[in-house]
């Protein structure tokens, strides 16, 4: 990463319209040629409350959100336009512009909103100001969106104001604004738009300022997705035209997502009255036939355990996608942690099996989404993707073609009539749906409506015909015919190789992660090796079946291991010893769950704290720091 | 040949071809009235001209989930309660289905309740038999959400002090376009109103009383096996929801005093069933969905062909 690198941020109340803004201005700067990756922070409520987005853009590739920022636009808080004397919502006081300052870097800029914010009202605002060289510089953006139409076009004004401070000029923006604005309200936000260009550079020495758009150029068209999109788009094309949930953020954005696209293609969305009718609705459309997926949230997963135990004792083919935020119960709704993850490996009654895949980058999201519905296809086997806020909800820059993908809708070992009709699947005039000796673990299924297939599926312990059985031969048979599967799915997953690596293969020390701090923690390894720090990385994404081989080799082949989480009682790490069996003397933690993501900086720091000078004093930046054990 | 050629079949359907190959020996108790569903259903399919290899029965748990094993059509035995999540949205992915979802009192009123409610509000086009003999069974006796109040059990020792549910108000005003009630008792009645229950285009709620000759010998609905009367012998117009309403409130309070009534209380024939409400405002194919996925020539849509470029 070159120092040539903007990190704007929009501050502002929830209902300001902070994400379509910077959603659009990140797309503008994807569009001159820079990668970008946004982090959005926002509060459980409608309006108010503190909430900004940030873009992070550069020539290099974007991995994390950054450390910190160098760019401010303040717009105040939708509340501020009433403002009432010492308003206070819930708990929080209205804070727009002082609760942004301490991530600023030295040198950035600040744009206020002159006629909402006032920085008089921050303590030592002005000695912070030269402390830091930051550049200020207070515009009425509301007067100047009044004067020309509408108060809300105040964001149109901020980004007017920042293309001139930033030397970008206003051609992408206003292709944006074009392609996404109706008639009524395009021409007068054009309007604001360059009206605020063109009066920053007329009234300040916009050279002065030391924040400018980086230059780059893309070699292949690059579309702006999120976690979320990238799962709904690789359901879509995994064949996957059935989903049923019930609303809980953040899983909402691919319930929404899907529910959008699906009745186009000619598929069935269903919002029904809760989270156990949700998957049990994808399991009686798959049973059916059709590929189905339904998914929540923690609280709403927790709901989705019992269907999800009888998806696998009928060995029902589903995808339940699972969107981890904050818990337990309800938790923190919109902040990110990682710690659903014993919640989704463990939860249902009984030795039931399922597939979990935790995908650590958009493209991966896109990859596993397709391999989530292929295995669970396949094998007839629960699925279940694993993400968290965080990646559901960053736009992220990435190349076209890694979309361009065939379909696969086949639907995984179901017969046609003319097989069901023939030995071995028909015996005694019946269809043996679980046959105990099937090479895999799979045994071919029927679906009603088709001749010769008739069968019960249910979730009591059955015989080959389905039919409930409490023999002990024939409930040991079974059992070990579906925990067999996953012998067969791990051998599967080691020829697609869903591990990322990074920094050099002799590396002295090693980062074990999982899930979406994949690309903070690889950018803090290329830093730390920049820094003469020997250090590589591996983000696993298989989380049941574990790749133990992968993981092992791993581990084995260097001094120390960090492993890094976003949850407070090192689940990942539990999971690793669980399957290593040993190693605990190597194993240390970073971990961070007070509801922001980890920064590059604070792995960087954490690292060399805890692993190179060895005190284990790693909790800068609320993190905190767990030794290795022996064994 | 078709995928699912067992669909729309026209031939002679014998009631023995719903009976296991080796006959499962039923683990109801003898007596029980969960033997006339089993026998109304035997009878009223091949009647209502459906295969067993085109109906979908879905069930819960309990001694009524048991039906499964003794009726031999396409099965889902799901968990307690849940019979008709499962069931709707088999019936959504195939509409050519012939979707019959049964289950009890504790299951489909208690556990299952919140189900209940909002299949019947979306009048899916589907059946729904739900075994009424006022007890917990299989579990061996608790108190359920229909047994009368003051019932005394090992749950509730002292006598319950709730007010029964009333299941048939509950279906109409929850928005079922058939409701109906039946009795082991009466199995000519039975096999009448499952006829009709199947081919009714909507949601079709049976509330079929069945006796507990294990744990629930008191329950009146069956000990006076005489005084089983039939609603077509009142004057009251079907279609119409208040009249509809205030003859299943009289029954409902009735039933408990040991005054049986049953019949069809609510028939709306006109309301379109959720399928085709869906299919009318473009949420569902014309087409069963899950046909598409056996269609050799059917092009499949990719994302990158059709969302992808919004990214761009």
């Amino acid at each position: 990463m070159t120092d040539q690198e903007l990190i704007w941020r929009i501050s502002g109340g929830s209902g300001d319209g902070i994400a379509s803004t910077s959603q659009n201005f990140a797309k503008a700067l994807m569009r001159s040629g820079l990668n970008v990756f946004t982090h959005r922070h926002y509060p459980s409520r409608i309006r108010g409350g503190h909430t900004y987005t940030e873009i992070r853009a550069s020539a290099d590739p974007v991995r994390s959100r950054g450390d910190g920022y160098n760019f401010l636009l303040a717009l105040g808080d939708s509340f501020a336009r009433n403002p009432q004397e010492g308003a206070v919502y819930g708990n929080e006081e209205i804070k727009p512009l002082s609760e942004n300052l301490d991530e600023l870097r030295e040198g950035g800029v600040i744009v206020y909103d002159e006629g909402l914010l006032d920085p008089s009202e921050i303590p030592n605002f002005d000695e912070r100001v030269e402390e830091n060289d930051w550049h200020v510089f207070p515009l009425d953006l509301r007067g100047l969106a009044r004067d020309m139409g509408r108060e809300v076009m105040r964001n149109t004004a901020g980004v007017g104001a920042t293309c001139a401070l930033i030397g970008m000029d206003l051609e992408h923006v206003e292709d944006l604004m074009r392609d996404a604005m109706p008639e009524k309200i395009l021409d007068p936000n054009l309007e604001i738009l360059e009206t605020a260009y063109d009066q920053v550079r007329e009234e300040y020495d916009v050279e002065e300022v030391g924040v400018s758009v980086p230059t780059g150029e893309h070699e292949e068209t690059q579309l702006l997705m999120s976690g979320s999109d990238a799962i709904s788009y690789g359901a879509i094309d995994e064949g996957c035209r059935f989903i049923a949930g019930y609303p809980m953020t953040p899983w909402t954005e691919v319930f929404t997502i899907m529910t959008q696209n699906l009745p186009e293609l000619g598929g069935i969305s269903e919002q029904v009255e809760d989270e156990i009718a949700a998957a049990a609705l994808a399991v009686g459309a798959s049973h059916a036939g059709v590929k189905a997926m339904s998914g929540s949230s923690g609280g709403g997963f927790a709901l989705m355990s019992e269907p999800l135990g009888l998806a696998e004792m009928t060995e029902t083919p589903v995808v339940l996608v699972e969107a981890m935020r904050a818990g337990p119960s309800t938790g923190m709704p919109t902040k990110p942690e990682q710690s659903d993850l014993e919640h989704v490996l463990y939860t249902s009654q009984g030795d039931s099996q399922r597939v979990v895949l935790a995908p650590g980058t958009v493209e991966e999201a896109y990859e596993q989404s397709r391999l989530a519905f292929r295995l669970a296809y396949e094998y007839q086997i629960p699925t279940i993707l694993l993400y968290d806020q965080k990646l559901g909800g960053e736009l992220v820059s990435v190349p076209k073609s890694h979309f361009d993908r065939e379909p696969n809708p086949t639907l995984g070992k179901t017969l046609t009539e003319e097989e069901l009709a023939e030995q071995p699947h028909s015996a005694d005039g019946k269809f043996h749906r679980f046959q105990h000796d099937a090479e895999d673990g799979v045994t071919p299924r029927s679906i009603p409506g088709q001749k010769g297939g008739r069968f019960l599926a249910t979730g009591n312990e059955h015989d080959p015909t389905g039919h409930i059985s409490e023999s002990p031969d024939n409930r040991v048979a079974q059992i070990d015919r579906r925990t067999q599967k996953l012998e067969a799915i791990r051998a599967d997953l080691d020829t697609v190789d869903t591990s990322s690596y990074a920094g050099p293969a002799d590396a002295e020390y090693g980062i074990l992660t999982f899930g979406s701090q994949q690309g903070t923690v690889e950018e803090a390894v290329d830093r730390l090796n920049d820094a003469g720090v020997s250090v590589k990385s591996l983000g696993v994404s298989d989380m049941l079946p574990f790749p133990t081989e992968e993981v092992e080799a791993f581990v084995e082949s260097v001094d120390e291991v960090l492993v890094v989480e976003m949850t407070a009682s090192g689940q990942f790490r539990g999971l690793v010893q669980k399957n290593l069996g040993r190693y605990g003397e190597k194993l240390s933690s970073l971990l961070k769950y007070n509801g922001n993501p980890f920064e590059p900086a604070e792995v960087v720091d954490g690292f060399e704290a805890a692993i190179v000078e060895g005190d284990g004093d790693a909790s800068g930046h609320q993190t905190t720091f767990v030794p290795a054990a022996g064994d | 040949m078709s995928t699912f050629s067992a669909i729309g079949e026209e031939r002679e359907i014998d009631r023995d071809e719903y009976t296991p190959g080796v006959e499962p020996q039923p683990t109801w108790c003898p007596g029980c009235g969960d033997f006339s569903v089993l026998k109304a259903l035997k009878q009223a399919l091949p009647e209502v001209g459906r295969t067993p290899e085109e109906t979908l029965l879905c069930t819960g748990i309990g001694c009524s989930g048991k039906l499964n094993s003794y009726l031999d059509t396409y099965g889902f035995h799901t968990i307690h309660g849940r019979s008709l999540p499962v069931a709707r949205a088999a019936k959504l992915a195939n509409p050519d289905l012939e979707v019959i979802a049964a289950g009890g009192d504790g299951d489909g009123y208690g556990i299952g309740g919140n189900h209940f409610i909002h299949t019947a509000r979306e009048n899916h086009d589907m059946t729904y038999i739900v075994f009424n003999n006022e007890i917990f069974g299989l579990t061996k006796g608790q108190t359920s959400p229909t047994s009368p109040k003051g019932h005394k059990s090992k749950t509730q020792p002292s006598g319950s002090a709730k007010e029964p549910l009333k299941p048939l108000s509950m279906s109409l005003n929850a928005g079922a376009s058939y409701v109906a009630r039946t009795a082991a008792v009466n199995p000519n009645q039975a096999k009448e109103i499952l006829i009709e229950a199947i081919e009714h285009d909507g949601f079709a709620h049976v509330d079929f009383l069945t006796q507990c000759p294990t744990w629930n010998k008191d329950a009146r609905q069956y000990v006076p096996y005489i005084d089983v009367n039939d609603s077509d012998d009142y004057e009251f117009d079907r279609t119409d929801r208040v009249e509809a309403a205030e003859m299943m409130r009289t029954t409902e309070e009735a039933l408990y005093d040991g005054e049986v009534l049953t019949g069809r209380f609510y028939v709306d024939e006109d309301r379109p069933s959720y399928g085709q409400e869906k299919r009318q405002i473009g949420e569902m194919p014309e087409e069963p969905l899950a046909e598409r996925y056996w269609d050799d020539d059917y092009e499949w849509e990719r994302s990158y062909d059709r969302f992808v470029g919004k990214h761009e």
